[in-house]
């Protein structure tokens, strides 16, 4: 089957996860993941060349893709930053924290920066109440954070691409 | 401060436990799924999952061996378990705690789940903002196989698994069951109006249990040391430990597990550490977002799911969310409403709709422009919308409103009377997309 834009990759990866399910619509979700995953986001031939891996519509898949939050159906910055401002952040300070991220990087809630490189988007919550103010960045969690702690996290990924303030292995409250 | 035996978190806390199948199988990892395999049959399994009164620890505490009960024994197959990882209820975190430092168990839990129910596909339905959690339980999952956990002929007694990680997508709403269902097979994630119930149409609309993380996390201790140890554990009808989330104005948020019954008391000013700062306790909310509001007055109810009850709440997920005297309850409503509004998956008219008409009066309320009849407007409104809906996301959204009415009716007032919110000056920063 000829893509559109997928490369021969994405499409291999797609259909390796046929043999997970009885029927091929259920690799919708997983699929959409491996397509933003390389391309950053769900472009439409990206979309219609999933349908056809799938034997259904475009209409379908488009359905799921602007039903789920976290698929991105335009371009992201390299760093998508997506705070918390749900009861238990809000309780310790997100809303500050929000304001502070906007001014930092001179962008509202849902736009990206100049340079391409930070994405901003306020979410619900991602079930680190209790330890936020909190934010995801790609696939890091950053927790328990402050001003001081936001800019070291931005400068870190800036000049490295990552940074150590992001959580390991979450336990709260650390014990032993 | 009381301390209690640690049935799921206890491993964790072993110095130098990395929840590696080694270290699992070091603290007698899969020696229930031993036990089950060679010589228990699925009416043991479940007789006695019933017995130890083990119930569900996503929300709805329904008993977990009744459940397993309700699939056909006589049903040709395929039959699927459904293990909901999709932890999205305000203020819970326990399950992301026990996938990122202690897969194994929940597998093991699921493989004795399916064993019971005769199913031979599994799926964890992990929240997709869980990449760690996700990769976790890739990484545990083909461990088990090497091992000889999952897959074909496992131990040697012919029954088949397989288990797979399907990922969400940001949707608060497939973590209600049969939304989850309709995620999995590629589809918005919409509640299904039921009967027909997933016992008997579930996925692929085949018999189908689903059950939370920590619910399966407990699967395996019943079978190693009992029903009737687990039974002996909690409080009446509420057996067993629970693990509460606990977050906002405490001096020590987390995850602390008890056995079901001790008092908010216990949970916010001994385990929690108390209040931050001193400051006076106003509200909790006893068992996530959905649960209604308590007060002060309640600090001596009993965290057990018939306890709640009585006192008008619920326990909901176990996450406990404590706010202090400086904390505006108009906004606390409001700010929950932005995520139920923003959560609804649209299929119900009076959910939809109506989140979106509570929001704006609260908003309203909020900034300063309320109108006094616009209480009665909020208590007949959640009144259209309670219990009118496919799925129990209705009565969720309308219960911050009722219950903060109810509780703290002066603060609406104060709002409306002084034309401004009285704790904070400042308008809450609008929801941007």
């Amino acid at each position: 089957m000829k893509m559109r834009t997928l490369s021969d990759q994405t499409k291999t990866n797609i259909e390796a996860e046929f043999v997970k399910y009885p029927d091929k619509r259920s690799v919708l979700l997983p699929a959409l993941w491996i397509v933003q995953e390389e391309m950053g986001y769900l472009s439409e031939p990206a979309m219609m060349d999933v349908a056809d891996l799938l034997d259904i519509t475009p209409v379908q898949v488009y359905d799921v893709a602007t039903f789920y939050y976290m698929y991105n159906l335009k371009p992201v910055g390299k760093f998508h930053i997506q705070v918390c401002k749900t009861l238990s952040c809000g309780l310790v300070g997100a809303n500050a924290l929000i304001a502070y991220i906007q001014k930092r990087l001179e962008i509202h809630a849902g736009e990206t920066t100049s340079d391409g490189l930070f994405s901003l988007k306020l979410v619900e919550c991602l079930a680190a109440c209790g330890s936020g103010p909190m934010m995801q960045i790609n696939e890091d969690y950053y927790e328990h954070l402050t001003n001081q702690k936001v800019d070291q996290i931005l400068d870190d990924l800036k000049r490295l691409g990552r940074s150590p303030l992001a959580t390991g292995r979450f336990r709260l409250p650390m014990v032993g | 401060m009381p301390v209690y035996e640690k049935i799921l978190l206890k491993n964790m806390e072993l110095s130098g436990y990395t929840g590696s199948l080694t270290d699992y199988a070091n603290t007698g990892g899969y020696s229930a799924l031993e036990k089950v395999l060679k010589g228990m049959s699925p009416a043991d399994v479940i007789e006695t999952v019933k017995k130890s009164g083990l119930r569900g620890r996503g929300g709805a505490g329904f008993p977990t061996g009744v459940k397993w009960g309700f699939i056909p024994k006589d049903h040709p197959g395929p039959k699927y378990l459904c293990c909901n990882a999709d932890e999205s209820e305000p203020g819970t975190f326990k399950d992301r705690q026990l996938i990122e430092n202690d897969p194994h168990p929940i597998l093991e839990g699921i493989a004795i789940a399916c064993f019971a129910i005769g199913a031979q596909t599994a799926y964890i339905y992990i929240r997709g903002e869980f990449f760690t959690g996700a990769k976790v339980l890739n990484q545990a999952i083909a461990d088990a196989y090497r091992a000889g956990f999952l897959g074909k002929d496992i131990l040697g007694s012919g029954f088949n698994l397989d288990i797979y990680v399907h990922r969400g997508a940001g949707a608060y709403i497939c973590g209600e069951e049969t939304a989850l269902l309709e995620s999995i097979e590629g589809k918005r994630g919409k509640p299904r109006s039921k009967p027909p119930f997933p016992a008997t149409h579930g996925l692929y609309q085949k018999p189908t249990v689903v059950n939370n993380v920590e619910t399966l996390s407990n699967v395996p201790h019943i079978i190693n040391r009992g029903p009737e140890w687990f039974a002996a554990i909690g409080n009446g009808k509420s057996t067993g430990t629970r693990i509460f989330s606990v977050s906002g104005h405490v001096n020590n948020p987390g995850n602390y597990e008890v056995p079901l019954g001790i008092t908010f008391r216990e949970m916010i000013f001994e385990h929690a550490g108390g209040m931050q700062g001193d400051k006076k306790l106003k509200a909790i909310i006893p068992g996530g977002a959905s649960a209604s509001f308590f007060t002060p007055d309640h600090l001596d109810v009993r965290m057990d799911f018939e306890s709640v009850a009585a006192a008008g709440s619920m326990l909901g997920s176990g996450a406990v969310t404590v706010m202090n005297e400086d904390t505006c309850m108009v906004w606390a409503a409001m700010n929950l409403l932005e995520f139920f509004h923003h959560e609804s998956c649209g299929k119900c008219t009076p959910c939809r709709e109506g989140s979106a008409w509570l929001l704006q009066i609260l908003k309203r309320i909020e900034a300063g422009d309320g109108r006094l009849d616009d209480l009665k407007a909020l208590e007949s409104l959640s009144h259209k919308i309670e219990g009118m809906t496919v799925c129990a996301f209705g009565d969720a959204e309308v219960a911050p409103i009722l219950s903060t009415l109810k509780h703290f009716r002066a603060e609406y007032e104060a709002h409306i009377e002084e034309r401004r919110c009285p704790f904070r000056p400042n308008a809450v920063l609008a929801m941007a997309h």
